[in-house]
């Protein structure tokens, strides 16, 4: 017997079910195909300004910035602003995301590159595919549009985020996916980001920083 | 790192740890940085409480039908181009491991914070073979340079102060400048932030833990503040994900609801700083992401709990909250437990992996306080089960013969109120003459291990029965 099937016995046996029972299967398949909502709290279910206030309120909260912009002609100034202000290099690297490309980079002193990290860069780029206001998080998708790696190695991380993307709770981020890659189906990977990296791990003293980005700086665009 | 238990040796580690008494030193912030962020987190959530509740079914839910979530999950993993292997034993899911490393010619490994690598001993059987495994959580990376296992579930070095750890980092970091300046904590992070930074970049494989396992999308999620489990599972050619069998949840809502829980009663914090969903190995058109992507589910005694009084305790999502809170545990510290599940929830979870005869003392060490089960996410009830390894340690006669002989003499009397009624009234009369110069006992005969630590206050000189029946049950 395969150490699954001992397994899987085992289960069953301490059940005291057969696992072939119709009535099990049509439970939990129907539980799959529904997806019930549980509890969801009050605190985000608010108009759309209420939201981003919200939002900003709870990124704020974890030692996020977040900067509003009128239109997305107006992120690139924004960071490189972002990047004077904090003595940075006026370097950036981004995925190939069309909504970022389409941007007006050219306009500012920005050297920006294209693809992944390999962890020599200092500040990267990458756009929210939405962002949840019940917590300041944001929502990540993967892909050659937006990599992981850029999430994570550069000491600078800054996310643009449409604010007509924005969902009231955590629920509303799995809608979004659902529609995007269908039900049952996930990006390799989505990241939840909320804040910048910490870590208490020495005598319980909270330090930004730990292997993550050490800043996280959202742009909000809001036309 | 041994995984060798010492649970059995719980009252001198115990002893020990007391005697030292750098357990409460240490875990001085607990209360600040754990307890109290946990109540404010807590008070500014009104649906908290109905959270928990929801929590609770979820896991109910899914424990009743574990058998076809796992099924549904091992699909799904699969067709997102996964691996699954299925472990029943420790010894197993090691060699599962180290085969794959094996197999991709794995030279270092980087690690993700896991209390499963920690059960099965990982570290260990993967440097007999000659492959490095590097711990990147923080806490993790300090205690594998002193090669402890961990105090606390989720801040796995709790128990050392900045100085000890400052005295670690010069022993090991020997191709850094000696004279640098490391008196500042942040200077502590920074050292461990560059030194593993080149270690995620150079590893082969990258092995994290899961909170959570997704049986709709076949996803694993990871939960952490410091961003390390996420470099561990985007950067190596490899990612293995070792999770025990109970971790799997239906759908992405539930997740959502525990989340909601989870980091509340662990930190205080109202989400993680990084919450991740991982699904399979990087698709055709992604630029980063592992090539390959495996999943080992161990067992290991988890699928005989089910059914029985500790099957609740596979609800645990190892939040740490009952630990923080348990008055035991802030005496004597997670060593002394002497596996790595401490605190309450190590209590009830270790008598059901290793064995009643071998951790019995461990549901013994508790006052029934409460706190643990009254902050649990998943309400589990721990004393209950506390209690339940109790009654099993007695009916396989693993208690020491005092004891059972003591319990015996009580039920003599306890049987037979007239008697046990006279014989209380009698002692405490004659104890209150004995002791009525002092008001206490340093010492009595057959109650040694009582008055070793503290005295025995001299009774009033009246039973409780009697003040009750003299006041009218009032």
């Amino acid at each position: 017997m395969s150490s699954r099937d001992t397994i899987f016995a085992s289960i069953r046996r301490s059940l005291h079910v057969k696992g072939d029972e119709r009535i099990r299967s049509t439970i939990v398949d129907e539980r799959l195909d529904r997806s019930p909502k549980g509890v969801v709290p009050a605190r985000a279910q608010l108009d759309s300004a209420g939201k981003l206030a919200l939002f900003i309120e709870k990124a704020e909260g974890v030692q996020a910035t977040v900067a509003r912009v009128l239109s997305p002609k107006d992120v690139p100034g924004e960071v490189a602003r972002y990047l004077r202000d904090n003595n940075l290099p006026a370097a950036l690297r981004m995925g190939d995301d069309p909504r970022l490309s389409a941007m007006p980079w050219k306009d500012t002193a920005l050297d920006v590159t294209t693809g992944r990290s390999n962890g020599l860069d200092l500040s990267g780029i990458t756009h929210a595919e939405t962002a949840v206001a019940e917590t300041g998080t944001l929502a990540i998708l993967s892909g050659h549009e937006n990599p992981t790696t850029l999430n994570f190695l550069p000491d600078n991380h800054i996310v643009v985020l449409n604010a007509s993307d924005l969902v009231a709770d955590l629920e509303s981020v799995w809608a979004r996916v659902r529609k995007k890659v269908g039900k049952g189906e996930m990006p390799r990977t989505v990241n939840f980001v909320t804040g910048p990296s910490r870590s208490g791990d020495i005598e319980q003293t909270i330090l930004l920083g730990a292997h993550g980005p050490r800043a996280l700086h959202i742009v909000v665009v809001e036309g | 790192m041994s995984v060798h238990p010492t649970s059995h040796s719980f009252k001198d580690n115990a002893s020990r740890a007391i005697a030292d008494g750098s357990v409460p030193r240490a875990l001085k912030n607990v209360r600040q940085n754990f307890i109290d962020k946990r109540v404010k987190a807590v008070d500014a959530l009104p649906e908290f409480e109905a959270l928990r509740e929801s929590a609770r079914e979820i896991k109910n839910h899914t424990l009743a039908h574990l058998d076809l979530y796992l099924e549904r999950y091992e699909q799904k993993v699969k067709d997102s181009g996964g691996h699954v292997h299925f472990a029943v034993d420790s010894a197993e899911a090691r060699n599962i491991v180290l085969d794959i490393c094996r197999k991709v010619g794995a030279r270092t490994v980087t690690k993700g914070k896991s209390m499963i690598s920690e059960e099965i001993g990982l570290n260990g059987h993967l440097e007999a073979a000659g492959i490095v495994p590097v711990e990147t959580d923080l806490g993790e990376y300090i205690i594998q340079l002193r090669g402890e296992t961990p105090s606390h579930i989720i801040a796995p070095a709790v128990h050392l102060t900045k100085d000890q750890i400052e005295k670690d980092f010069r022993r090991v970091h020997t191709q850094l400048d000696p004279n640098r300046d490391l008196t500042e904590k942040r200077s502590l992070l920074t050292e461990a932030r560059t030194m593993l930074r080149e270690k995620f970049l150079a590893a082969d494989v990258g092995i994290t833990g899961a909170n959570f396992l997704i049986a709709e999308t076949g996803s694993s999620v990871i939960v952490t503040n410091e961003g390390n489990g996420d470099l561990t599972q985007i950067l190596p050619r490899v990612h293995i994900v070792i999770a025990s069998i109970e971790k799997v949840v239906p759908t992405l809502e539930d997740v959502s609801q525990i989340l909601r829980v989870l980091a509340r009663s662990a930190t205080g914090q109202e989400m993680s700083v990084y919450t991740t969903f991982s699904t399979g190995p990087r698709r055709a058109t992604d630029v980063d992401g592992p090539e390959e992507y495996h999943v080992v589910l161990l067992d290991n005694g988890r699928s005989a709990m089910l059914g029985t009084e500790f099957q609740d305790m596979l609800r645990c999502i190892r939040c740490a909250a009952c630990m923080n809170h348990c008055p035991v545990y802030h005496q004597i510290g997670g060593h002394a437990y002497g596996w790595i599940y401490p605190g309450p929830m190590g209590s009830v979870l270790t008598p059901s992996l290793i064995g009643v005869d071998k951790a019995g003392h461990l549901p013994n060490a508790s006052t029934f306080c409460g706190r643990c089960e009254s902050v649990c996410p998943m309400k589990i009830p721990l004393p209950k089960m506390m209690r339940h390894w109790r009654e099993r340690e007695f009916e396989r006669n693993l208690n020491p013969a005092v004891a059972r002989y003591g319990l015996g003499f009580w039920a003599f009397f306890a049987k037979k109120p007239w008697l046990y009624n006279l014989s209380t009234r009698v002692a405490a009369k004659a104890m209150k003459l004995m002791g009525r110069n002092k008001g206490r006992f340093q010492s009595l005969p057959g109650l040694g291990a009582w008055t070793q630590y503290r005295d025995f206050a001299v009774p009033e000189g009246e039973t409780f029965q009697a003040q009750w029946k003299k006041r009218a049950g009032k």
